[in-house]
């Protein structure tokens, strides 16, 4: 993101230093996340240190701090779906994406990338979609009663080219 | 926000014709009203392609004037979605289920001459009673159900989710139509602030979020305060994994959300109010600020509501995921942009909250309470629940039940009314052995126990809180140690790292819950454990921390022989733990299709076409790939015993 870009967003905000949440939000909707580079940028404008903008970005689990790919997909592990299998979910999509890791970044916060950044495996809390355990959700669609078997189609919808 | 000053909203009788102009589509005279259930779950179940078809339909056959398509909230009965509900003027309001494109034509065939399509009708509504208001549909269709003759329904008490499934949540006009916005006119017209406090107090209304703090109370505390600015902020940050109540409320009815801020606004003179939400809610986001939209335009909220004088506005403001945020101090804290981290408390965000100022912070459902018992009265909304629990209560019913959904049932109700007549009880006749409940705060409640009625104090009793009203059904499958690793690793990745009994000794309880599911635990542990949490829940700053231990304490409670056989004979009953779970072939079912093999991942699995397939068990890592991909049901888990296999693959039996 350039200069320009990161002042149309910081003009949005009369108070920046008490928006920094929906400043970084929103940097996060035009990137995909947010880089180390942005953050010192934001960091110089709003007059705050960058460790404060880090400390932020870095607690709460919806920032990325790594370029993701064009699809996110979610696996969501809620108790619902835990009781309902989400673990085998994650595991299974791992497999197809054929993603290694434990994919812990530097926040705790668990998130793969294909190598052709096609997609980006990441878990999420709870969407509320209980009553269809297990739940996935792709680029914010939400897929419900999904079993193992089901996913290689599920996939093939964002340009999945199978597995190797 | 522009508020268009002509419709703006003062006198009761304006308020009835806008009231009128709800109805006309609400319930049409002259025109079928034809309406969606279109909430997150109801589009994840296929909402969307449905509405999609009933517009391509009705376009196609030119059926725009005879025909009203339109959408509604979630009518609570999760399992049975997408719905779809027809009313024919005059007739009773048809519920269908399970709709699916192919049904459309049938639907709407059936509703121009005024009949059902049987085969997917779930039910009937002749008469609807919104509380705030009532509406008659019709009489006939004798061959369909009543809704409530259904056992899903029949025990259910709709108070909160009263329009939900029924009215259009983006249309204020309906809402008012059912008699929204009517308090209004008691609470700035007619009351002080101190009568509207009295009221909630006596109602005896307990905050909705899980504490169960009185709503009378709390209001109180922040009135009290004398300051030129003061806050008021509903907490939708609704966290617990497995409940998801307050999304539907949100959704299906935002309205009601605003108007009881309003009132609550007024009662303790704050001049904005913030609603925190949860970011993976996009829906009820958009729906929310719509409502927000629409309330101004209408002069419901702004400078000057109702020409009373009083002046409040709403803000929405999204969170980005902590769960650690739902915590009221935590909260204020990521208000002001903050990460969200809890705060000591005294002072009460009541005196010290938002910005420093005097903040009344209450739950979605509790903000859903309010305009229904300015309406009716306290004396009406203490005769629905027990003594002590005033009302009724939202409950997500998940996991491993027969019919999933969300259940309104009034407080102090048992839990087996709710599990079993509401719920159906298990799936596949699966034995249910526990229900968890209030999230990673609450506890699990054996099945030996589900003659408790469920309301704060009870719950209490048997060692887990009603927290916001998630019920998680666990069967024979569930491992009750597992489970508790489950909640404990969703605290420990959610403890914000402030308090050193919660970051460090969550991380420790978790570490040994982990040696125990690996087979690897010690007798001793079960004390340890036990001693850690009494530790841990007296010294943590925050309910965080200090109700983190609740799923491990409940589950050692009530499930130590489960613990114990992990421990001493290695054994997973429920064959959920890896370690103590191994997975063997069954010859006489193997058919050889070396789907298995195909998907094992470490190449466990030996065999070759139209051959019985072998499991290594020294390679194989229990990831349950071949068991999930295998479609003749030939591999078996088992825990604590072995099975006699071939020594290598030989000939499938023809």
């Amino acid at each position: 993101m350039n200069d320009n870009n990161i002042d149309k967003i910081l003009i949005k905000y009369p108070e920046p230093t008490g928006q920094i949440l929906s400043i970084l939000e929103d940097i996060q909707a035009k990137d995909g996340y947010l880089s180390r580079e942005v953050l010192s940028q934001v960091a110089g404008k709003i007059n705050l240190p960058v460790s404060k903008l880090y400390s932020v970005a870095t607690f709460y689990s919806f920032f990325n701090l790594q370029p993701v790919g064009t699809n996110i997909i979610s696996v969501c592990m809620g108790t619902a779906c835990h009781v309902k299998g989400a673990p085998q979910i994650l595991e299974a999509l791992q497999d197809l994406l054929d993603v290694e890791g434990d994919g812990m970044t530097e926040n705790r916060k668990f998130i793969l990338t294909t190598k052709d950044k096609c997609c980006t495996l990441t878990q999420a809390r709870c969407f509320g979609a209980c009553s269809m355990a297990p739940v996935i959700s792709i680029n914010e669609k939400v897929y419900g009663y999904v079993d193992v078997k089901k996913l290689p189609k599920i996939l093939k919808e964002y340009g999945w080219k199978g597995k190797k | 926000m522009v508020g268009k000053e002509k419709n703006k909203i003062t006198l009761p009788e304006a308020l009835q014709a806008v009231a009128k102009s709800g109805l006309e589509t609400l319930c049409p005279k002259d025109k079928i009203r034809i309406a969606v259930g279109y909430a997150t779950c109801g589009i994840a179940a296929g909402a969307d392609v449905v509405y999609a078809e009933l517009e391509k339909q009705i376009f196609d056959n030119t059926l725009e004037d005879r025909i009203i398509l339109t959408k509604t909230g979630c009518f609570g009965f999760c399992k049975m979605e997408p719905f779809v509900n027809v009313y024919f003027p005059g007739k009773p309001l048809v519920i269908y289920y399970n709709v699916n494109s192919n049904d459309i034509e049938k639907i709407i065939s059936a509703a121009l001459h005024g009949k059902v399509f049987t085969e997917k009708a779930l039910c009937k509504i002749e008469h609807w009673n919104h509380i705030t208001s009532e509406t008659d549909y019709g009489k006939g269709f004798d061959d369909i159900p009543l809704w409530n003759e259904l056992p899903y329904y029949s025990k259910q008490v709709k108070v909160v989710m009263r329009n939900a499934g029924i009215t259009n949540p983006n249309s204020i006009e309906e809402y008012i139509a059912v008699g929204g916005y009517q308090s209004l006119f008691k609470v700035l017209k007619q009351m002080s602030p101190n009568d509207v406090i009295e009221e909630i107090s006596d109602a005896g209304l307990r905050g909705r979020g899980g504490a169960g703090f009185p709503t009378g109370i709390k209001w109180r505390n922040t009135q009290k305060e004398k300051s030129k600015t003061k806050y008021l902020v509903c907490n939708a940050d609704e966290g617990d994994p497995g409940a998801y109540m307050n999304r539907n409320e949100m959704e299906s009815d935002p309205h009601m959300i605003i108007e009881g801020m309003i009132a609550g606004a007024y009662a303790i003179d704050a001049k904005t109010g913030f609603i925190y939400i949860r970011a993976e809610y996009p829906l009820a986001i958009e729906r929310l600020q719509r409502a927000i939209n629409q309330a101004h335009e209408y002069g419901l909220l702004g400078e000057n509501i109702l020409d009373s004088g009083f002046s409040f506005d709403i803000f929405i403001t999204r969170g980005a995921g902590a769960f650690v945020c739902g915590e009221e101090t935590a909260l204020i804290a990521s208000l002001e942009g903050e990460a969200g981290r809890p705060r000591p408390r005294p002072p009460y965000p009541s005196v010290h909250g938002l910005w420093g100022m005097p903040t009344n912070i209450n739950n979605v459902e509790t903000w859903c309470n309010i305009p229904v018992i300015i309406e009716k009265g306290a004396d009406w909304f203490k005769a629905l629940g027990s003594p002590n629990n005033a009302g009724t209560k939202v409950f997500s019913l998940v996991g491993n039940i027969n019919k999933v959904g969300l259940a309104e049932v009034e407080l102090g109700t048992p839990l087996e009314t709710i599990v079993c007549d509401v719920g159906a009880c298990g799936i596949d006749k699966k034995r249910i052995k526990a229900v968890q409940t209030g999230g990673p705060s609450g506890g699990c409640i054996p099945a030996n126990l589900f003659d408790t009625p469920v309301d704060y104090d009870n719950m209490k009793k048997v060692g887990s809180i009603m927290g916001s009203g998630g019920i998680v059904v666990l069967d024979e499958d569930s491992c009750m140690v597992d489970t508790a690793k489950y909640f404990l690793n969703f605290s420990v990745d959610e403890s914000c790292g402030k308090c050193v009994p919660c970051r460090e000794g969550l991380k420790h309880m978790h570490e040994i819950l982990e040696q125990i599911s690996d087979g690897k635990g010690k007798p001793e542990d079960i004390d340890l454990l036990k001693q850690m949490s009494e530790t841990i829940k007296k010294t943590s700053l925050c309910g965080l921390g200090q109700t983190a231990p609740n799923p491990v304490i409940t589950t050692l409670q009530y499930f130590e022989n489960e613990y114990r056989e992990h421990i001493e004979e290695k054994v997973c009953e429920a064959k959920v733990c890896r370690e103590l779970t191994s997975f063997y072939i069954v010859a006489d079912k193997c058919t050889g299709c070396t789907l298995c093999a195909k998907h094992c991942p470490v190449n466990a699995i030996d065999g070759q076409a139209k051959y019985v397939h072998i499991i290594d068990q020294e390679t194989c890592i229990s990831c349950s790939s071949c068991f999930n991909v295998c479609p003749f049901d030939a591999i078996v888990k088992l825990s604590g015993e072995s099975m006699e296999t071939p020594e290598k693959p030989i000939p499938v039996k023809k």
